[in-house]
């Protein structure tokens, strides 16, 4: 660690520690905590050996086995779990946006009447999760299915319909924070200048939230990644689920699983998302602390 | 926030008229254009669905598509309703599968609807007259052809007797129809394919199946062709009397009547199913607090997701605190290296790490007992109390740097000055983190707590995939074990096992309902930030 530049040892190492030196202990030891997992799933997905115990030495064999096995395996689709699992989280992710978009619009400039009613409905209903009425989910979209097979169970636009189910929700509350800092005499200016509401909304509010619509559509998509209980009821063939459905069912029993595969597909399936999570991260902190903090 | 709207006075009509021709005015072509061709695409979609609502017969469905697209219209080609042009997407998917859904499920806790339950009483009787069905001794060889149309197996059936040609599918009971004769036998028939003996032998698991009803009545028995050549007469065991609203066993002489619990049920108890779905009042709940073998597993699920979601919350929060005040001290190095080593954990979905975790904490090959233990063979996910002991140590993992974040972006809130202010007023560090830091922190993140709480008392995805919810419990009669949760019970309940209970299952998401409904009541009124709503 660099703590040994002139100005630092000219104190006694005591007061270094008092001071910062202390805090790179529990830094380093909070840092293997988080570290070592995330080691462990690489070093695996490395190994050529599939087993649970063959992972075990970290980083004992390198090479890509494991990657070309889970990219050919027919009887796990793994291509197709990650295009459905990009389409479908996508679709949610920009449509979530929009619609929730349109709503705070509509809550954080004009006034109508049930304005507050909506607010609080929204903030109250989002406190139930989906998951919870998933045997009503599972039974609506079966009897769907029956008179429309296009959206019924095991298709991906029946998900993703559910999954809008949730469009307005936190995400709009989020937003709604998020426009009132915006000045409403922007607007009137723009309105003055004879400016409807579609053309103001389209053209200048949209651009100036761009940062929280870019945070609620990434929560959104990382939210549907993770969803597991509403696409594991309704996705049924194997081609049509997603990672999170056939990575669970691929080491349902750790035992006899391919554990490098899983890791490769793992580690495949994790950088995208940590990569633009790290890139837009400080925005996603402001954004939550921004629907928290009033003022 | 600051209020921006100033109470206007009530525009005149001449104003309002100016307004809307200004609005009506602004808006370009092109948009108008747009307009028509998505409600165009809105309509086309409602007259599809309308016709397929109409040839299923489901009138009240059909009813709401034509109302909700004639509002849909309605709200867009009105110059007035603006609020509404905005909401009412995002309203009609909130109201189908959010509220509806909520409702449905409302419902269906008080019926019986599951295994052995999930259709009408009709088809409860068809079902099992057909499941009892035995050959008629000595009943005539019916000669057959089999044939096939969209997909669709039928017999081609030649009458004995008569030497009439019926043709029938598994759905649609023998009819007359005009066929094509080749040496007394039925072998074509118009709109159908006579399939090649070639073909129907490569098809014996189909026909081992399919059976055709010999007429309308379910106790005329049906005919049955499992070499495809030729058919005989199966008749039920079984023999349903309408009037009597009874199904008799014609071998035993056993009556089971309808008693009004979803199943034909004799006299001694013993129910024929399937059944059909019934609603049963508030049996499932009575069932859920009476019935001892669900009521321990139930009481201990709850108590453990209350431990769960509280110990996640704190654990992570405490966590996330020190490492805010760790490095709230702008003289530490490598400060935004340790950082993006922290959140590392929160941006690696959330089920891959659940996945990962459970491979490491394998009793017998995992990367932990191997490992760091030495080989030893600790039961990290199968001994009760060390399950729960090890899903906290992972939910740590998992949640502590979201914490951490927020818990930065809240000291970094507080102004220096309040710091400088209370140095001079003689505080020492203790103190001013203890008095004052510590509760202005608190008012920023008190909401997220409670979110927090929120999202762990739902937390399925790591149950289910660290533990399973296991050590599975011994003697209950529904598949839950002792790391369950509440929300995982019910996917249990409902989806896995021998028996799927969606009444039951239904039920006990009531009860999580009223429990989550009473504590952000509670909890919002506490935190006040409903009135914060403006």
């Amino acid at each position: 660690m660099g703590t040994t530049d002139t100005r630092v040892r000219r104190r006694s190492a005591g007061a270094w520690f008092a001071d910062t030196g202390w805090r790179h202990v529990v830094a380093i030891v909070v840092s293997i905590f988080a570290l070592f997992p995330l080691l462990y799933v690489v070093s695996a997905s490395l190994n050529p050996k599939g087993t649970l115990t063959g992972s075990n030495q970290l980083f004992s064999a390198i090479g890509i086995d494991s990657y070309v096995r889970i990219l050919t395996d027919p009887q796990n689709p793994y291509v197709s779990w990650f295009g459905n699992t990009l389409l479908i989280a996508s679709v949610t992710g920009a449509v979530t946006v929009f619609i929730g978009a349109c709503a705070a619009y509509a809550f954080s400039r004009m006034r109508f009447a049930g304005r507050r009613v909506g607010l609080v409905t929204i903030v109250v209903v989002q406190m139930f999760p989906q998951l919870l009425a998933v045997v009503a989910i599972f039974l609506l979209m079966s009897t769907l299915g029956d008179w429309f097979p296009a959206i019924g169970l095991n298709t991906h636009t029946g998900l993703i319909l559910v999954y809008l189910g949730g469009a307005l929700g936190v995400n709009t509350y989020l937003m709604y924070g998020f426009f009132n800092t915006i000045p409403k005499e922007l607007d009137e200016a723009a309105r003055i200048d004879g400016a409807g509401h579609a053309r103001i909304f389209f053209t200048i509010i949209l651009r100036l939230v761009a940062p929280i619509l870019a945070v609620v559509g990434l929560l959104s998509f990382i939210g549907t990644v993770n969803e597991y209980v509403i696409a594991s009821v309704i996705l049924i063939e194997p081609e049509q689920q997603t990672l999170v459905v056939g990575l669970t069912k691929l080491v349902a029993n750790p035992r006899y699983a391919d554990w490098s595969a899983f890791s490769a597909g793992a580690v495949m399936a994790a950088i995208p998302v940590m990569i633009l999570f790290l890139f837009l991260q400080r925005y996603i902190v402001g954004g939550l602390t921004a629907g928290a903090t009033k003022g | 926030m600051t209020e921006t709207v100033e109470p206007t006075a009530p525009q005149t009509t001449r104003q309002r008229r100016a307004a809307r021709i200004a609005e009506a005015a602004s808006v370009p072509i092109g948009w108008i254009l747009l307009k028509i061709l998505l409600l165009a695409v809105v309509d086309a979609v409602a007259v599809y669905a309308v016709f397929v609502l109409f040839t299923h017969a489901e009138w009240l469905i059909l009813a709401v598509v034509v109302a909700v697209t004639v509002l849909v219209n309605y709200i867009y080609f009105s110059r007035k309703r603006v609020p509404a042009k905005y909401l009412t997407p995002g309203i009609i998917f909130l109201v189908v599968f959010q509220v509806f859904t909520l409702l449905y499920t409302g419902y269906i806790g008080f019926t019986n609807y599951g295994t052995g339950h999930n259709g009408s009483k009709e088809q409860a009787v068809s079902s099992l007259l057909a499941s009892a069905q035995e050959r008629v001794e000595d009943s005539p060889t019916f000669p057959v052809t089999v044939v096939e149309q969209f997909g669709t197996y039928g017999l081609l059936v030649t009458d004995p007797d008569s030497g009439d040609a019926l043709l029938g599918t598994a759905d649609q009971p023998l009819q007359q129809v005009q066929a094509e004769f080749d040496g007394g036998k039925a072998v074509a028939v118009d709109g159908w394919t006579t399939l090649p003996l070639a073909t129907v032998f490569t098809l014996s698991e189909e026909l081992e199946n399919l059976s055709v009803p010999f007429s309308d009545d379910p106790n005329d028995g049906s005919l049955r062709a499992p070499d495809g050549q030729s058919g005989y007469l199966y008749v039920s065991t079984l023999e349903y009397d309408a009037d009597a609203d009874a199904i008799t066993d014609t071998q035993t002489g056993t009556v089971y009547a309808d008693i009004g619990t979803g199943a034909f049920t004799a006299d001694d108890g013993t129910e024929l199913l399937p059944g059909w779905q019934v609603t049963v009042g508030f049996d499932n709940f009575v069932r859920a607090v009476t019935d001892s073998s669900i009521r321990g597993p139930l009481i201990s699920v709850t108590i453990w997701t209350f431990v769960f979601a509280i110990i996640s919350v704190a654990s992570t929060f405490f966590l996330g605190l020190l490492l805010a005040l760790v490095f709230n001290n702008t003289r530490m190095r490598f400060r935004n290296g340790y950082r993006i080593i922290m959140i590392l954990p929160y941006a690696f979905p959330a089920f891959l790490s659940a996945l990962v975790w459970a491979g490491m904490m394998n009793e017998s090959f995992g990367f932990i007992n191997q490992v760091i233990f030495g080989g030893a063979d600790i039961p990290w996910l199968t001994d009760p109390t060390l399950a729960k002991v090890s899903i906290l140590i992972v939910n740590l993992w998992l949640g502590f740097p979201y914490m951490f974040l927020v818990c930065m972006g809240a000291l970094q809130g507080i102004p220096e000055d309040v710091n400088e202010a209370a140095v001079m007023d003689g505080a020492n560090p203790w103190q001013i983190f203890r008095r004052i830091k510590l509760p202005l922190l608190l008012v920023t993140v008190a909401p997220l707590l409670i979110s927090s709480f929120a999202f762990n008392f739902n937390n399925f995805n790591l149950i289910y995939m660290l533990t399973g919810g296991g050590p599975r419990f011994s003697d209950v009669s529904i598949p839950v074990g002792h790391t369950d949760i509440l929300i995982s019970m019910v996917y249990k309940v409902a989806f896995t096992g021998q028996t799927r209970d969606y009444g039951l299952a239904s039920a006990f998401t009531i009860l999580i309902f009223l429990v989550v409904a009473t504590i952000s009541i509670v909890s919002f009124r506490k935190t006040k930030a409903l009135e914060e709503l403006n």
